[in-house]
């Protein structure tokens, strides 16, 4: 394997695929994507020696207009897959990357037990509050009112889910949101997410124009976050708690020990048959 | 005639140590040269329920429980009326059960078996430290006629960790018992070990199944605990961890198949092992896995089902799940390992023939080869290693899904630089891209189904035993009662020819057809309620007119008598 030191440096355009997306014209998702390969770019990885994995849904297309390692495996499942890679892989650099409905609903118990376990991963929800892909139904973050889905006319009648308390809570070593329509600044959000150790929550508010159009607004409503990075967990939560979902920073750098196991060998098979011999 | 062998079945309440002690009795059997094999029964309860160990020992290989038993020692009367069923006893056998433990049940004395009450809990009440196990033990020691030294170093070995004063309290236990069996007339003769004893291991079909998966080279563990696959990932987590591999104990079985697959994606060997309801969760990313191309092995050890079913006990009722479970055309390979000693070669073919074919395998084991154990021969070293093809690093326009005449395409890995590709459960075109057009589904369809079609799985498919024109045709853990009642046939004089299918899928329509040659009446043995195997037999293999099936459903163990009496009445009719 090619040491980073030793390869050329490669720009944001060196790690988008020749893949044209499958997403509308003004989707937010085009922007995260940037923002990836911005990050990328700037953390001087090298395109052999990462992966981006993500599960089903529009964002999760994603892996594919990269051109690293990727895996675009089932819905809800995108967390499994990539811990599997990070554990037995521990030299890579591995990005999971999807939707609200993939991460918080089918996935909803991976989430969880992703943030518990604290892999060295990094995580980033692109969240419309819409299912896209399958035309127009409610998520988990979809706010109860919303009426727009012919599967719930009468709205959801469910509270959102708060994905970065819910984070926060089951462990997540970083938390942050940014917002699609600031590239760099998500940019910024997602290399710092990838060098903090541990299991990294970026919620990227990134807008469904199509069937989420009152999104557009988040231009205006959408703004920096009034708080400095905490590492109190206490304080997070509280200020977490408060917050609209609208303002974006890193709300918290954890310093929790990350799941590494040792993969060092130290005897050969032949040892292990000692303990059957009668 | 087969080999005399003895038969004891072991009852006693939970947490009394009937396992512990009948662990220690195989051990000390195998010391003395004897094979043997000891299966369990136990109740629903965690702790303090009833158990019960069945133990057949001789001096040739035991491979499955006998019609009957020869002994029985009742350490207490708790609730043994739950192993009634499973324990059979007749006018020759013999039960050991406590003066003191009240009446003798009422299916245990309407048997005909003789009963001999000793005075068991007042004699381990005169031990200091005395526990009942021990003089059960004891007990059996002196029924198979093994010393004092070679039980010593059983009982030393197993009491190491609690101290001297243990160790002194058990061996005191063990003359004890051995005392109270001395005194009793008329014991049944023991088997006699034939000569010096060949290298011999003493393991489980759980504990068997690891070994196989780690000598094929896997790494990577992800799994959820569930009975009766659980042992395997108890097994697996410490020792994966001495040669450089991992398990995880992943959230559920969703997590597990995909930490599976994640990690063979980067390059790592990795399988999980589960039973029934956990196989039935895994079955959307088994498919993926087939349409990724990536390589896994998913031990299924089988228990009665539907749904939660009966956990704790043996059904060969998974078999179309792992056959037809998979949505859409997925070929995929089902291997089935066909007795304790049988789930190391087979986890270990597994690996194999996942690793080269780049395909999930789901091997069936069940709940009677996986928690029961046997003393064997040490198994063979097996020349079969998980070996991909790998793509080489700097190859100009790579194409992970490329079409070659074998259908398999080499595969790069993370690190291989000029091999970045994404894998992908959407229809692709040759270079891993989406595609829903017509001709890459026809393309990556055919290139898959190639895969399985064109592979030489060489003699392995299946056992092949005997000859004349009758068969016995079953797969899994019936070919152990199955070949002990063809034994048994022969030496009436009745040829049978046994054939006993490891390979599930893909079909060997060929092999088949050659291994039935000359066969005009088969007996077709499995246990299922729908027979499974059979309408399998029929969907892919040709099948003589004179087909009978014998089928049942578990918990009751298929007995070599009963296929016996198939053989015998089937063969009376000619």
């Amino acid at each position: 394997m090619t040491a980073i030191n030793e390869t050329p440096t490669l720009t944001a355009g060196d790690f988008k695929s020749d893949y044209r997306p499958v997403w509308c014209p003004g989707c937010g998702h085009y922007s995260v994507l940037s923002s990836l390969t911005k990050a990328l770019a700037e953390l001087g990885v090298t395109r052999e020696n990462t992966a981006v994995i993500s599960g089903i849904g529009c964002s999760s297309r994603i892996p594919a207009y990269t051109n690293v390692y990727g895996f675009h495996s089932v819905h809800g499942r995108a967390l499994p897959v990539a811990i599997g890679l990070k554990v037995a892989r521990p030299d890579l650099t591995v990005i999971v990357a999807g939707g609200d409905g993939d991460g918080y609903s089918i996935g909803g118990n991976h989430f969880l037990h992703a943030c518990r376990r604290n892999v060295d991963l990094t995580y980033i929800v692109m969240d419309n509050q819409v299912y896209g892909m399958t035309k127009g139904q409610a998520s988990p973050t979809t706010p109860a009112d919303w009426n727009r889905s012919k599967l719930t006319p009468h709205g959801t009648g469910v509270s959102p889910f708060h994905p970065l308390a819910v984070a926060l809570a089951a462990g997540a070593n970083f938390i942050a949101r940014s917002f699609a329509g600031d590239p760099n600044g998500t940019a910024r959000v997602i290399s710092e997410a990838v060098r903090h150790p541990g299991f990294a929550m970026v919620q990227v508010l990134s807008p469904c124009v199509t069937y989420q159009p009152e999104q557009k607004e988040w231009k205006t409503t959408v703004r920096k976050a009034d708080i400095v990075t905490t590492s109190e967990p206490d304080l997070a939560a509280r200020w977490l708690m408060a917050d609209d979902g609208l303002s974006t920073g890193v709300m918290y750098v954890g310093h929790r020990p990350v799941y590494r196991p040792d993969l060092e060998t130290s005897v050969g098979v032949d040892a292990l048959e000692a303990a059957f011999a009668v | 005639m087969a080999a005399r062998t003895l038969s004891i079945a072991i009852t006693g309440a939970g947490g009394a140590g009937v396992m512990t002690a009948s662990q220690m009795l195989l051990d000390a059997a195998a010391k003395a040269g004897l094979f043997g094999l000891m299966a369990r029964s136990s109740g629903p309860q965690i702790r303090g329920g009833e158990v019960a160990a069945f133990l057949r020992l001789g001096a040739l290989p035991v491979n499955c429980l006998d019609d009957r038993f020869d002994v029985m020692v009742a350490l207490d009367w708790m609730n043994v009326e739950r192993f009634a069923a499973e324990i059979v006893l007749d006018s020759a056998s013999l039960v050991l059960c406590d003066a003191d433990a009240g009446d003798v049940p009422e299916r245990i004395a309407a048997t005909g078996a003789r009963i001999v009450a000793l005075p068991l809990q007042e004699t381990v009440k005169a031990l200091p430290g005395g526990r009942l196990n021990m003089l059960g033990l004891g007990m059996l020691v002196a029924l198979l006629g093994l010393d004092d030294g070679r039980v010593g170093d059983v009982v030393a070995k197993a009491l190491k960790k609690r101290g001297p004063a243990a160790l002194e309290a058990g061996m005191e236990g063990v003359r004890a018992g051995r005392a109270l069996v001395e005194t009793v007339p008329g014991l049944p003769a023991p088997p006699v070990a034939s000569g010096e004893a060949p290298p011999r291991w003493n393991i489980s079909g759980n504990e068997a199944a690891g070994l196989g998966c780690v000598r094929g080279g896997i790494r990577f563990c992800a799994a959820y605990p569930i009975t009766p696959g659980t042992e395997i990932l108890e097994w697996l987590a410490p020792n994966l961890e001495k040669v450089g591999g991992v398990l995880v104990q992943a959230e559920d079985e969703l997590a597990s198949i995909n930490m599976i697959i994640g990690a063979s994606f980067g390059g790592t060997p990795s399988m999980t092992a589960t039973s029934g309801p956990g196989l039935a969760l895994m079955m959307e990313s088994i498919g993926l896995a087939v349409a990724s191309e990536t390589p896994i092995v998913v031990v299924d050890v089988m228990r009665g089902g539907p749904s939660t079913g009966i956990p704790t006990k043996s059904e060969q009722s998974d078999l179309n799940i792992a056959l037809y479970g998979l949505h859409g055309d997925a070929p995929h390979v089902v291997t089935a390992a066909r007795s304790i000693g049988d789930c190391l070669f087979t986890a270990q073919w597994s690996v194999h023939l996942a690793e080269h074919l780049q395909v999930p395998v789901i091997m069936l084991s069940d709940q009677s080869l996986g928690q029961s154990r046997a003393v064997i021969e040490r198994p063979a070293d097996l020349a079969f290693f998980g070996k991909r093809e790998m793509a080489a690093a700097g190859v100009e326009g790579y194409q992970r899904y490329a079409v070659t005449a074998s259908g398999i395409s080499p595969m790069a890995i993370p690190g291989i630089g000029g091999g970045e590709y994404v894998a992908d459960g959407l229809e692709h075109a040759v270079s891993g891209r989406p595609s829903s057009a017509a001709e890459d589904h026809q393309r990556q369809l055919d290139k898959r189904a190639r895969k399985l079609e064109q592979f030489d799985f060489g003699r392995h498919w299946a056992d092949v035993e005997g000859e004349g024109p009758l068969a016995v045709l079953t797969w899994g853990s019936c070919a152990n009662p199955a070949r002990e009642a063809c034994a048994r046939a022969r030496a009436r004089g009745i040829q049978t020819r046994l054939i006993c299918l490891r390979l599930l899928a893909p079909a060997q329509t060929e092999r088949f057809a050659e291994a039935i040659a000359g066969v005009e009446r088969v007996l077709v043995l499995e246990q299922s309620h729908s027979r499974q195997f059979y309408r399998y037999l029929r969907a892919f293999y040709d099948l003589p007119r004179d087909t009978h099936v014998f089928s049942r459903p578990g918990p009751l163990p298929i007995r070599p008598g009963e296929v016996l009496d198939e053989i015998l009445s089937w063969s009376a009719r000619a």
